[in-house]
C-alpha cells in the first residue's frame, strides 16, 4: 500500500522521531505580583476578558479573543507605555486546530520590556486592522494578507505586498508547498510566452536542486560532451567519454598537469 | 477606466495629458538610488510628490518558508542572504533566538568573537551607507574613500571566515573558528586608522554647502511618527528616542562595554547622517575594549550541550558517545523545546529580531524575521509626501534599507 502523506502540512518533516520521544517545554513561569507584567495583565484584565497571561523566555506572552485586539492594543498604548509594536504575523495552525495564530509584539520602550499579544481567528474570518494605532501594521497586515490569506478589516490599502497582485495561493500556508504549486510552475511561462505557449515550453522548473543528465542545454557533461541542444536519451548516450576530452581532463591525482599530452 | 489589452497598454498619465493634472512617475524598479529592486509608484504635482506608494518583493525567497523546511542549523547560511551588507549581524540574530529557545550559554571566547564581528559589521554597513548615500546624492569622492575603508574591514571577515558578504561566521552555540593568527594586530591597526578616516568623511561633508543643502531638514520624522511607523535604530534615534537595544536589552558582551549611544534632535536625514558617523567611532571604541578582552578568555569556542550541539572534533573522533549524538544532529537535526521565542537585536539598519515557534521538531514551525528596513521602506509612502522628486533619492538613501531583508 503507498504510504500515507498527510495533505493539510506538506513542509519537510523529520524522517524518524523516538516512540517515546517526548518534546521539552520552554519554561513558562507565572506572572510576578507587582512586576511591571502584572500592571499590564491587571490593566487589560479589567476591559476584556483574558485567556491566559505567562512570562515566557522574559517576555509577557497574553491571549485574548481575535475581536478585542483594538480594545488590548489601545489599552496597551495608551495606559501600560506600549509605544511600539515591533511585529506582527500569523501562524498557520489549520492543520492542527483549524485556526491562524497572531501575534502582536509589542515594546515599552522606557521600560524596555516586550508584550506579545496572541489571538486566534478561523479561516475565512477577518481580523481588524490596529493602523488606526500603528502605522506599521500598513505593511505588517499586508504582508500578513498577502502570505497567509486572513483579511483585514478597514485596511487603507490591503492588496499582495511581496508576491505579484495577480498571484494564486499564499505562500506561508502549510498546505503551499515549498517548491511551488502548479499556478506557480506556469505563472512566469505565462507572462513571458503566453498562455498558448505553454506545450511548446513547458512547466517552470521549480526545484534548483533538479539534475537531468539528458538535458545537453542547461546541463555541461564533462567527458561526456555532445552538441550544445543534441537530443539525449539512454539508447543513445554514449558509455565511454570522448577521446579529445581526455587530453583536456586534468588528473588532481597526479599533481601536476600532464601539458605534454596536449602538444 | 481604460481598457487595456497587449494593443493599448495601460497609460498612467492619460488625466495628467488631458487636464494637466498630477503625473504618475514610476521610480524602479531598477533604480540605481533604489538599492535594489523597488517600484515607488510616484503621484507628481510639477515635482512635489503628492502620493507615494512603494511596491516591494522583487527580490523575494521565501526565506521564511524555506526556515519551515530546513533544520536549524541548515538554515544559518540562508540568513546571510537577508542584510547582506551585514550579514554577521543577521546571522547572530538568528542563532541568538534559537540559543534563547534552547537556553544555551556560549562561552565567553565565543562572545567576544561574536560582539567583534558584530561591530566589524557595523563598521562595514555604516561605511556602505555613508558611500552609496554619498554617491546618491553627488559626492562622488566620498565613495571612494569610504569603499577603499571598507575594504580593509570585509579583509578582517575574510580573514577570519573566509568570506567577504556571506559570512555565516557565527553558529548556533558560538563560533566555528578561532581568531587567526596575528588578526587581533590587524584589527588594532583598522580602529586606530578608523577615526581620523571618518574625520576625513565629515571634512568633506560636514560642512559642505552642497551636502548640507540636500540633507538638512529633508526627511523630517516627527518622534511619533516614527515610533507609530516601527521605525527602530539611527532612524529612531535621528528623531531623539532614546533607544539601542544594545543598552536597553543587552545581549553578548555589550552590558560590559563601555560606549556612548549617539542622540539627535534634528529629526532630519542630516542628523541621522551625524549619527552613521559617530556610531562608527563608537564601534572603533567597542573594539578597542574587546582586543584585550580576548586574552583573558579561554579556548572554547562552542557550547556544550551535546544535545543539541556536536561537540569538538577531537571528542566525536575519539569517544563513541560524542559521534553518536553528532551523527543524530546532523541526520535528523536539533530539537528545540516547545515554545516561541523573540530576539531582538540592534542591527546596523535597526531592530532586528526572530520571531521563531518551536513545535519540538527539528524544523522550526514557524519563523517570522523582523527585518528594520521593512518597515523604514513602508514608511516611504508617508515620509515621500510633501517632497521634491529630487529629495526622493536623498531620503531613500537615507533610511539606508536594503532589499535582501524588505523582501526576504
Amino acid at each position: 500500500m503507498r504510504k500515507y502523506t498527510p495533505k493539510d502540512n506538506v513542509q519537510a518533516k523529520s524522517y524518524y522521531t523516538d516512540r517515546f520521544w517526548v518534546a521539552p517545554r520552554v519554561p513558562k513561569t507565572e506572572v510576578e505580583k507587582n512586576s511591571h507584567f502584572d500592571k499590564v495583565v491587571k490593566a487589560v484584565d479589567a476591559k476584556v476578558k483574558l485567556q491566559g497571561a505567562a512570562v515566557e523566555l522574559g517576555q509577557l506572552r497574553i491571549v485574548i479573543e481575535a475581536k478585542d485586539n483594538i480594545k488590548v492594543l489601545t489599552i496597551l498604548r495608551d495606559s501600560c507605555g506600549y509605544k511600539m509594536c515591533s511585529e506582527l504575523s500569523a501562524v498557520d495552525y489549520l492543520a492542527k486546530d483549524g485556526e491562524f495564530e497572531i501575534f502582536y509584539q509589542m515594546l515599552n520602550l522606557d521600560e524596555a520590556k516586550r508584550t506579545r499579544v496572541v489571538c486566534r481567528i478561523k479561516p475565512g474570518e477577518a481580523i481588524e486592522s490596529i493602523v488606526p494605532l500603528y502605522k506599521m501594521a500598513n505593511f505588517a497586515e499586508r504582508e500578513m494578507f498577502d502570505m497567509f490569506g486572513i483579511p483585514v478589516n478597514n485596511h487603507p490599502h490591503l492588496k499582495r505586498l511581496i508576491m505579484p497582485d495577480d498571484w494564486e495561493g499564499h505562500p506561508l500556508l502549510k498546505t503551499y508547498p515549498l517548491q511551488g504549486d502548479e499556478f506557480a510552475s506556469w505563472y512566469e511561462v505565462d507572462k513571458i510566452f503566453g498562455k498558448a505557449h505553454r506545450d511548446i515550453v513547458g512547466p517552470e522548473n521549480r526545484n534548483p536542486a533538479l539534475i537531468d543528465r539528458y538535458d545537453s542545454q542547461r546541463f555541461s557533461r564533462v567527458g561526456y560532451e555532445v552538441p550544445f541542444g543534441a537530443e539525449l536519451n539512454a539508447e543513445n548516450e554514449k558509455a565511454n567519454p570522448i577521446e579529445y576530452s581526455e587530453t583536456l581532463l586534468v588528473n588532481y591525482n597526479a599533481g601536476t598537469k600532464d601539458l605534454k599530452k596536449r602538444t | 477606466m481604460q481598457v487595456t489589452n497587449k494593443l493599448t497598454p495601460f497609460f498612467e498619465n492619460l488625466n495628467f495629458d488631458r487636464s494637466d493634472n498630477t503625473m504618475v512617475v514610476n521610480f524602479g524598479p531598477q533604480h540605481p538610488s533604489a538599492h535594489g529592486q523597488m517600484r515607488l509608484i510616484l503621484e507628481l504635482d510639477g515635482e512635489l510628490i503628492v502620493k507615494s506608494d512603494p511596491n516591494i518583493g522583487y527580490l523575494h525567497r521565501g526565506i521564511e518558508k524555506m526556515a519551515e523546511n530546513m533544520t536549524y542549523n541548515e538554515f544559518l547560511p540562508t540568513t546571510d542572504r537577508l542584510d547582506y551588507i551585514a550579514s554577521t549581524s543577521n546571522n547572530y540574530a538568528y542563532a541568538l533566538s534559537v540559543e534563547r529557545l534552547i537556553g544555551l550559554e556560549v562561552p565567553r571566547r565565543a562572545q567576544v568573537i561574536r560582539t567583534m564581528l558584530l561591530e566589524i559589521n557595523r563598521i562595514i554597513s555604516h561605511l556602505f551607507f555613508l558611500a552609496t548615500h554619498a554617491l546618491d546624492v553627488g559626492a562622488m569622492s566620498v565613495f571612494l574613500y569610504a569603499f577603499r575603508e571598507r575594504e580593509y574591514a570585509m579583509d578582517l571577515m575574510e580573514d577570519y571566515c573566509g568570506a567577504r558578504l556571506t559570512h555565516s561566521a557565527v553558529r548556533i552555540g558560538g563560533v566555528p573558528l578561532d581568531l587567526p593568527e596575528g588578526w587581533l594586530e590587524s584589527l588594532a591597526i583598522f580602529i586606530a586608522k578608523l577615526p581620523e578616516e571618518v574625520k576625513t568623511y565629515e571634512d568633506l561633508l560636514t560642512e559642505n554647502r552642497i551636502w548640507k543643502m540636500r540633507l538638512d531638514d529633508i526627511g523630517v520624522i516627527t518622534p511619533e511618527e516614527a515610533l507609530s511607523w516601527g521605525c527602530t535604530g539611527i532612524m529612531a534615534r535621528g528623531s531623539g528616542i532614546k533607544y539601542d537595544i544594545r543598552k536597553e536589552e543587552p545581549y553578548e558582551l555589550y552590558s560590559e562595554l563601555d560606549f556612548d549611544i549617539p542622540i539627535s534632535d534634528r529629526c532630519d536625514s542630516y542628523g541621522r547622517y551625524v549619527l552613521h558617523m559617530e556610531e562608527m567611532r563608537q564601534s572603533a571604541k567597542i573594539l578597542e575594549q574587546l582586543i584585550p578582552m580576548y586574552a583573558q578568555t579561554e579556548p572554547k569556542l562552542m557550547a556544550h550541550s551535546p544535545q543539541y550541539i556536536s561537540a569538538p572534533k577531537e571528542e566525536i573522533m575519539t569517544q563513541n558517545y560524542a559521534l553518536m549524538q553528532h551523527f543524530v544532529l546532523v541526520t535528523q537535526g536539533m530539537r528545540p523545546p516547545v515554545g516561541e521565542v523573540y530576539a531582538p537585536t540592534e542591527s546596523p539598519k535597526g531592530e532586528l529580531g526572530f520571531y521563531i515557534k518551536s513545535e519540538g521538531t527539528p524544523y522550526a514551525y514557524r519563523l517570522k524575521c523582523r527585518a528594520p528596513s521593512f518597515f523604514h521602506a513602508g514608511y516611504l509612502q508617508k515620509l515621500l509626501v510633501g517632497t521634491y522628486l529630487a529629495d526622493a533619492v536623498t531620503i531613500i538613501g537615507n533610511t539606508n534599507i536594503v532589499f535582501g531583508e524588505i523582501d526576504r
